[in-house]
């Protein structure tokens, strides 16, 4: 019998439809992994291997819409392993700012320390975190480290024109009540872009009159790996181009990734690509050091 | 940050019977670089066998085992981590061609 798709460098309609489609059924979607083997379609005469040349020709890109705060586009070409490295880096690996110590002086509301702490560390803060340094251990912080805010609020019945009124004034603690304290020469290096939390209307605690807050922030750089107030993006994620055939085009990926605000969301993205690169470089030199540690067992 | 207390080494080689199989642990690293290596390597013809695992999601470190079918597993793992700096570059410099491609037609 004769075997017209053996080893002719293509592969047989149905087993290409598996390699590059996922299908959908109505209980589950099915052949949702990836062939990668390099030898899976030797008898075929399919190199299966990973290629950069062929990445390289294969690889497009293609932005559909930008704004301030979100980005879509398509990424043609690449596996889900890559496209997962990036959203994951995305999420949790980009650094940004966040309120990370607060001193409290004061507190008279009804808002617990703790919670107004925690309530504070959630608010996006607009400082570009590529002009900081993470603090390591206890290094002593100075302006490169650490960005200092101050709330001082009290609430108090009657308004300046008329001090009988019984309307409250400062009742609704809000972000834009938190200033800015410049430190060293930060006053000069934020000129330009003053640093300040990214939305002006974030309710941070309520007061009853009579009742005040006094507290100092300290607000530092850090990776959402260690708390997600440091994720410099509302979301990131990504979904298969779908076709109407009740499939999924395994290498099409809709990306979009929306920003808190702290970044241009088209700048995150590199951001993750430039986090990725350093790991793998830096894996890279530390294996080499651990194969010295060995006594330089391998044949390099 | 508060967790200062790092491993002296960040990767450890647990050779195999010779240097054709080892396992790798990668400490403070997760699926992020682990899925992206196993298929790197999986995609090594070099490679006979690739896995990892993240043996408990609250302790920081991530196993990866290789063999292949002759060369040292170290060299093989270097590759592979040569070529994922290279794929990530060449995807990030697309991306940003896509991006300049994007600003320029939204101009006219």
């Amino acid at each position: 019998m004769p075997l017209p798709h053996v080893s002719d460098g293509t592969l047989p309609a149905h087993v290409e439809e598996q390699r590059t489609r996922v299908s959908i059924h109505e209980d589950a979607p099915r052949m949702t992994a990836t062939v990668e083997a390099a030898g899976a379609y030797f008898a075929s005469g399919v190199d299966n291997s990973f290629s950069m040349e062929r990445f390289r020709r294969d690889l497009r890109i293609e932005v559909q819409q930008l704004d301030e705060e979100e980005i879509v586009f398509d990424v043609i070409g690449i596996d889900a392993a890559i496209a997962n490295a990036f959203r994951r880096i995305l999420l949790s690996e980009v650094p940004a700012m966040a309120i990370d110590k607060v001193f409290i002086l004061n507190n008279t509301s009804m808002t617990e320390d703790e919670v107004l702490a925690h309530r504070l560390g959630l608010i996006p803060i607009r400082a570009d975190p590529r002009l900081f340094r993470e603090r390591v251990g206890d290094e002593d912080p100075d302006e490169h480290h650490v960005i200092a805010f101050r709330l001082e609020i009290k609430c108090t019945r009657g308004n300046k024109d008329d001090p009988g009124s019984s309307e409250m004034v400062n009742s609704r603690v809000l972000s834009s009540h938190l200033q800015w304290i410049p430190q060293g020469d930060q006053e000069e290096r934020f000129r330009e872009r003053e640093i300040k939390p990214v939305h002006d209307d974030i309710l941070i605690a309520k007061l009853r009159p009579g009742q005040e807050i006094v507290l100092e922030a300290w607000c530092e750089k850090g990776i959402g790996k260690t708390h997600s107030k440091w994720s410099p993006v509302a979301t990131a994620s990504y979904r298969l181009l779908p076709e109407i055939r009740c499939s999924r085009v395994r290498d099409h990926f809709i990306f979009s990734v929306e920003s808190t605000g702290i970044l241009p969301p088209e700048e995150l993205f590199c951001e993750a690509a430039k986090v990725l690169m350093q790991k793998a470089a830096d894996l890279a030199q530390l294996l080499k050091d651990a194969v010295l540690g060995q006594g330089g067992g391998a044949d390099e | 940050m508060a967790d200062g207390d790092e491993p002296p080494q960040r990767v450890e080689i647990e050779a195999g019977g010779d240097t054709s199989a080892a396992t790798f642990t990668l400490h403070n690293e997760d699926h992020t670089i682990g899925n992206s290596l196993r298929y790197v390597l999986n995609k090594d013809p070099q490679v006979s066998f690739v896995g990892y695992s993240v043996p408990h999601p609250s302790e920081p470190k991530m196993n990866l085992r290789i063999q292949t079918v002759g060369p040292s597993a170290t060299t093989v793992l270097h590759g592979a981590l040569g070529t994922l700096y290279e794929i990530t570059a060449h995807t990030k410099e697309t991306f940003e061609r896509a991006l300049e491609d994007f600003k320029a037609k939204q101009e006219r």
